[in-house]
């Protein structure tokens, strides 16, 4: 097994993280990551292996760097992310009937009005705009806390909340500490929106306050479970909305190929998650000793997924690092797997599907007029700006 | 690092590719006239996962669904494990099993799914009547992890008739083996004398049982009693008995359903087909969206509430109270 001593946490590798991404995967099916003490998969075989293999991969003991079974977590730990059956099963079988296609339907009119009026309030400008924060955050947020039934004040602490819970998956490096001053207003806000009274009565966290009326939950658990989709709901979504646009400006033929083919929406966006993977890494935590190729990793030792690496690893795809829309990007790990896999991802699907096909309709061209700038962030993948033009369809 | 630690190790293994066909790989007889059989995929990879209260659909020749309880250790991602009680009088899925299924054998599965979930409790009251003990095996070692207080009352003809005793022992006398011929009919009042507030109440077994239970329990909170029914629930006549329409919106069409004929079947003629399975009304697989009209729910799965929502209906036994039905299809 591979020793290597580049921090995946690091400044340049999270400014482009392909090249160490790269090297990971041709080390070997396992490799040791020896800044952080933990053993790292980088090859889509096996990320999907202890994606799913939750008997011997748990995530009680966190599902970042942090040991819950030695440390004390920063915060309560999500009932859903940071749990292992039993005790998963309950949240889990509350939120997933909740967020299906089916129980969404009635949403799907209302975001596709919502993302035609963005549009045109977009291309309606003079054509030139930062495509991070004139689309990719905007629609998310004004649908989803909506969605949710959040009130209307305080709905700007979502992004920063989401933002330092994932940089907490990571190292306690500078991400971190640049958080910190700001996160126990945040969490006392978000705290105080998961209780029964603050919701919308036919949102979201009502549906999941009901469940707990229901004895389905307990109403201990009906809070956090509301904040596992404020935690886990705005930022992926955003950075993926982010990865779509980047995919589209930079790649126009995709552009033209979806237009003329707007029923590809959701395998666009997909495609997307896997060529970005907006979420780059998890952890685990071995509950046995357990062999990877010829190494065995020994009970209680932590596990870095990385998810971005297995979407791009070329065992699995062919010619992985294009963006491409003929390609069929089921199976990607971008949403991760198993009993943990991305509870929300149809309604980030459905975001996705709403904001690109008002695009579509509405805009011939996407280009780039500046160089992007990436945000960085421990576990997620993002774009401070992404300056472009839309150039309207005559 | 030595080679006996390796082979020690846990290896890691690959999701099966073939969810829908599984190899019978071992048979015993844990009880009379009860057949377990332990289930693989073909190719030896790990099965899909499952939650305690799990069903699988076991497709048996003559286009038969069979309902079986999942009562094995999902700690085991390699096979599931059901048990299924030979029923004289019942439609021939049981004898096949008992009769021509042998080890090596490939049955075709759908699912798992659970219309059973374990929810949280400050303590459980299990209450089992004869082949019924199977989905609540798993929730028993559920509730020892959970660390939950917990008794098991299981009931059955004789005890020569009452399976997985053997496993039950451990548990001394938080399991209360009732069988008929020794005690007579399960005490439910006793069973639930002790359901406090934050108690929830799993009964599995025959329909009888399950009738006398809901009686018994009728003064619970709401959501305290929770069966599942693998036989369907006694109903009254349809409410109309008369030919309706429905309309399929996303199809453009409308067909009209006469009496004797299931909205399925009305869809399916009109080559709209609907998934399905059990075709009683209590697998859930056909559960189709209401937009208009008034469904006569026929079904086991809804609870009163759902009924009254009528968001979507079991297409596979429920019918209409209106001459008109809309339906996302």
């Amino acid at each position: 097994m591979l020793t290597i001593d580049a921090d995946p946490f690091g400044p340049e590798i999270l400014e482009d993280p392909l090249p160490f991404q790269a090297a990971l995967r041709d080390a070997g099916p396992v490799v040791y990551l020896e800044q952080y003490g933990v053993y790292g998969l980088g090859r889509y075989a096996e990320v999907h292996a202890a994606l799913t293999d939750w008997q011997h991969f748990q995530s009680a003991a966190g599902v970042g760097l942090s040991n819950f079974r030695v440390e004390k977590p920063w915060r309560p730990p999500s009932l859903l992310l940071e749990a292992d059956p039993p005790h998963h099963d309950a949240p889990r079988h509350v939120l997933e009937p909740i967020l299906t296609p089916r129980a969404l339907r009635a949403l799907r009119p209302r975001w596709l009005a919502a993302a035609e009026q963005l549009v045109e309030e977009v291309v309606g400008g003079r054509g030139e705009l930062d495509l991070v924060s004139a689309i990719a955050q905007t629609f998310p947020l004004r649908v989803f806390p909506d969605a949710v039934g959040l009130p209307d004040e305080g709905r700007e602490n979502l992004l920063p909340y989401g933002d330092h819970a994932f940089n907490a998956f990571g190292p306690p490096n500078d991400l971190v500490a640049k958080g910190l001053p700001r996160i126990g207003a945040l969490s006392a806000w978000v705290a105080s929106v998961c209780a029964r009274d603050a919701l919308a009565p036919d949102g979201f966290g009502a549906q999941i306050w009901a469940a707990a009326d229901r004895g389905d939950i307990t109403a201990e658990q009906a809070p956090l479970i509301v904040r596992s989709l404020l935690t886990a709901g705005v930022d992926t979504t955003v950075h993926g909305l982010a990865a779509a646009l980047y995919g589209f400006a930079t790649h126009p033929g995709e552009w033209d190929r979806f237009r003329a083919s707007p029923g590809l929406a959701r395998i666009a966006f997909d495609e997307a998650v896997r060529w970005e993977s907006p979420v780059q890494t998890f952890f685990r935590t071995a509950t046995a000793d357990v062999r990877i190729g010829d190494t065995v990793v020994p009970e209680g030792h932590k596990i870095l997924m990385f998810l971005g690496a297995a979407n791009r690893d070329p065992r699995r795809w062919a010619d992985p690092d294009r963006f491409d829309l003929t390609r069929d990007p089921s199976a990607h790990v971008g949403f991760g797997m198993g009993i943990h896999q991305c509870v929300g991802q149809h309604v980030a699907r459905l975001e996705a599907e709403a904001v690109l096909t008002a695009l579509a309709a509405r805009v011939e061209r996407i280009e780039l007029t500046g160089p992007p700038e990436r945000h960085h962030n421990n576990t997620l993948r993002a774009f401070r700006s992404l300056p472009a033009r839309l150039t309207p369809a005559r | 690092m030595l080679p006996g630690m390796l082979a020690a190790a846990h290896t890691l293994t690959s999701p099966s590719t073939s969810l829908t066909t599984l190899r019978v790989v071992a048979g015993r007889t844990p009880a009379a006239g009860v057949r377990e059989l332990t289930l693989a995929a073909p190719d030896g990879g790990r099965l899909p996962d499952w939650t305690p209260g799990s069903h699988l659909d076991v497709l048996l020749p003559g286009d038969v669904t069979r309902q079986y309880s999942l009562c094995g250790d999902r700690w085991d991602p390699l096979t599931y494990t059901v048990a299924v009680l030979r029923e004289p009088a019942g439609r021939g899925g049981s004898a096949y099993v008992h009769d021509s299924l042998s080890v090596g054998d490939l049955v075709g599965v759908g699912g798992p799914r659970n219309n059973f979930p374990l929810v949280p409790a400050a303590r459980y009251v299990f209450v089992a009547g004869g082949i019924g003990i199977t989905p609540l095996l798993p929730m028993i070692s559920h509730a020892e992890l959970l660390g939950t207080p917990w008794t098991l009352w299981y009931g059955g003809r004789t005890r020569a008739s009452m399976a997985y005793l053997d496993r039950l022992e451990r548990y001394g006398d938080r399991v209360r083996i009732r069988p008929q011929d020794e005690y007579g009919l399960l005490d439910l009042e006793a069973a639930l004398a002790g359901a406090a507030a934050g108690t929830k109440v799993y009964c599995c077994g025959p329909g009888p049982l399950l009738d006398a239970i809901e009686e018994a329990g009728a003064g619970l909170p709401p959501g305290s009693l929770r069966t599942e029914r693998f036989v369907p629930k006694e109903q009254g006549p349809p409410v109309r008995s008369t030919a309706f329409d429905v309309e399929l919106r996303r199809s453009g069409l409308t067909v009209t359903v006469p009496p004797q004929r299931s909205v399925l079947e009305a869809m399916a003629a009109a080559g709209v087909p609907v998934l399905s399975s059990c075709r009683q009304g209590t697998c859930g697989t056909c559960e189709t969206p209401v937009l208009g009209g008034v469904p006569d729910h026929r079904d086991s799965l809804l609870s009163e509430a759902e009924r009254a929502a009528s968001s979507s209906m079991f297409v596979c036994v429920s019918r209409s109270c209106t001459d008109r039905l809309v339906l996302d299809a």
